[in-house]
């Protein structure tokens, strides 16, 4: 591991090289390194700009209106917390998730699985294509999902239209594309209608035609340069995530599977309404985002990656033969227990496209979608937590109420909170391995930001309006003056600004 | 068959003046003839939104900037590479690129109102500024909407800019 690189003792005496903001990741990151005189790496971290605010957003509202509220917190994955939200408010008027109506709770998760396809078909085909297909140091001019239309366009269409179905599978369920209101307290508030369906149904076959492809693309390109892809940011570690009862792959609702980096198991089956017992979060000085931990592993021992890998690592099999018989394919290309390969986060990113567009494809057949039974009512609680595993990773939404179900405390665990650890020693991997002792180039950086995107980190939440400035680069000596500046314009032009 | 009109506000209604875009449509909502317009909504641009394109007269994106010069700015959009390729965000004149390079044709005749915002914070409402802003380009945007030709848009564009030369 490269935790010495988290902080270096001469700090005053090195240069300092700051990567600001990380582009085609959602909101702000921003890396430092400290360089020596020899321009070896003794220090790297990721700082990003945590959520904060979400507790003050959330407290004093009623709890009725969190499912649209939270749609807001992110403007990447809305569902994901439209339904995190719904499922910890079905606790406040008494409903389990066993007693969830049949017909609400298959609606959920065609909805999940709607919002899970197209945001991972983003990730893949509009951040990352442009990476894997072109080289990590290629030509910044050709590191866009533009250039992939070009000289891949079938690639790149399929894509777009991935997406596309996503959000059709989205706006049907919920009524929107954005700011539907589905899920609500015990239940849904409408089924599918049969002409809904029926939309739907007509273009899930290529779908998961697409679907398939892109799992043998990205196998292709991993294995077409296997050691590289194997070791490029990779760290061995714990994963967490949702699992069900049996063990398969979940991503709406299960118990909470942990494993190690040998593939033991830490823990199974856990009740996720006892998260508290388990998981911790650390502070650190340097960063506003906390480091979650697994409790009896401690601070040092215990952090752990959350997300597509990890699901696919945790999972003992998936519940849709194309994606099971890739998850087969995907496991056995390592050597280890576990894949830690942290561009595998792209292969088992696929894979579950691949198992939501199956899965959609099953619930759409199933007549249950179109029933009408679709919300329970219980006795009243004061607390309630959901947990669900979004496009990102496990997503923890925990609320309390007062008599004048008035929400008095918010706790929110979002998937890259959990992953801040493993994106630091990745970055602190990619350093130490690739960048240390070479001259720095705007290539080379872009390594440290490939290593970042294969997390697809949501680094902020949904305002359009920040995250669009220009890459910039400087370079600091120990007395701070300024020795070195290299911009990224918009249009790919790259200046260097030797001040 | 899409109604030949698209008016497409962006932006989350729990950010402070980002909500510019969403109110706008609230307005056209309840003060519009929609017969021939489609109102669409969404946090933020994306690629799939070149889709939203196809079979449209006239489109009118609407957002809020805090580059505008006036209380709102009304452009022509051209397609272009800019650097929102590479967020979670594109410019329309990103996804009218996406649109040229999916269909292999030019898409059809794109506007842009810009109004003008200050604050994004989460959980703020819109600033007073914005307010005014906003009910400045509610009442041009029903001047839009009830002429939805290209050449009355057109001339809206040229008077704007006029207006920026004096």
């Amino acid at each position: 591991m490269y935790e010495h690189l988290e902080t270096a003792e001469n700090r005053d005496s090195l240069k300092r090289v700051v990567v600001d903001p990380v582009s085609r990741v959602e909101g702000h990151g921003k890396v430092t390194l400290l360089l020596d005189a020899d321009n070896k790496v003794q220090q790297a971290r990721l700082h990003i700009v945590e959520f904060r605010g979400f507790e003050r957003f959330i407290q004093g509202r009623p709890y009725w209106e969190l499912p649209v509220l939270v749609q807001r917190l992110c403007g990447i994955c809305p569902v994901s917390h439209h339904l995190a939200a719904a499922k910890a408010i079905d606790q406040l008027v008494g409903i389990d998730p066993e007693n969830l109506p049949v017909s609400a709770d298959k609606l959920r998760r065609l909805l999940h699985f709607g919002q899970v396809l197209q945001s991972h078909a983003l990730h893949f085909f509009h951040l990352s294509s442009p990476d894997l297909l072109f080289g990590f140091e290629s030509d910044i001019s050709k590191r866009s999902v533009i250039a992939v239309l070009a000289e891949y366009p079938e690639i790149g269409v399929q894509g777009v239209k991935l997406r596309k179905y996503g959000q059709e599978v989205i706006r049907m369920v919920s009524g929107k594309r954005i700011h539907g209101t589905g899920a609500i307290a015990g239940g849904m508030n409408k089924s599918l209608s049969k002409a809904e369906r029926d939309y739907l149904l007509e273009d899930i076959d290529q779908m998961i035609t697409w679907a398939e492809g892109s799992v043998a693309l990205i196998k292709k390109v991993h294995c077409s340069n296997l050691p590289y892809y194997d070791e490029f940011a990779t760290i061995r570690t714990n994963y967490l995530g949702l699992t069900k009862p049996d063990g398969a792959l979940e991503l709406y609702h299960g118990g909470i599977r942990a494993k190690n980096e040998h593939g033991e198991t830490l823990m199974d089956h856990i009740d996720y309404c006892k998260y508290n017992d388990y998981i911790h979060e650390e502070v650190r000085s340097w960063t506003y985002m906390k480091f979650p931990y697994l409790l009896s592993l401690g601070q040092e021992q215990g952090w752990y990656r959350v997300g597509p890998l990890a699901r696919v690592n945790n999972c003992d099999y998936i519940d849709t033969p194309l994606a099971e018989a890739a998850r087969v394919e995907f496991k056995a290309h390592s050597s280890e227990a576990m894949v830690h390969s942290t561009l595998a986060f792209h292969w088992a990113r696929l894979i579950e496209v691949l198992h939501c567009a199956e899965s959609i494809k099953e619930l759409l057949n199933d007549p249950d979608i179109m029933g009408h039974d679709l919300v329970a009512q219980g006795e009243k609680r004061y607390e309630g937590i959901g947990v669900i595993e979004a496009p990102r990773g496990t997503l923890f939404h925990h609320y309390q109420v007062d008599e004048n179900d008035i929400v008095t405390k918010a706790n929110l665990i979002v998937s890259t909170t959990s992953n801040n650890m493993a994106m630091n020693e990745s970055v602190r991997q990619v350093a130490a391995e690739y960048l240390s002792g070479r001259e720095l180039t705007e290539p080379l950086l872009n390594n440290l930001e490939v290593a970042i995107r294969a997390y697809d980190p949501c680094l902020s939440c949904a305002t359009h309006a920040v995250g669009k400035m220009p890459l910039q680069l400087e370079l600091v000596d120990a007395e701070g003056k300024l020795i070195d500046k290299l911009i990224k314009h918009g249009d790919g032009q790259i200046e260097r600004d030797n001040a | 068959m899409p109604k030949p009109v698209l008016l497409f506000g962006y932006g989350n209604l729990s950010r402070g003046d980002d909500a510019l875009g969403p109110l706008l449509l609230e307005y056209a909502e309840t003060h519009c003839d929609l017969d021939d317009i489609e109102i669409l909504t969404d946090f933020q641009l994306q690629i799939e939104h070149a889709l939203d394109l196809e079979n449209r007269r006239l489109v009118l994106f609407v957002d809020a900037s805090v580059a505008c010069v006036n209380a709102f700015d009304f452009a022509v959009l051209e397609p272009a590479r800019d650097k929102s390729y590479t967020t979670h965000a594109m410019s329309p004149a990103a996804v009218l690129d996406v649109y040229q390079s999916i269909k292999k044709q030019t898409p059809p005749p794109c506007f842009l109102l810009s109004i003008k915002a200050e604050k994004f914070e989460l959980g703020d409402g819109l600033s007073a500024n914005a307010e005014t802003n906003l009910v400045e380009a509610c009442s041009f945007a029903g001047r839009l909407l009830s002429n939805p030709e290209l050449d009355f848009w057109l001339k809206q564009v040229n008077a704007a800019e006029s207006c920026l030369l004096t």
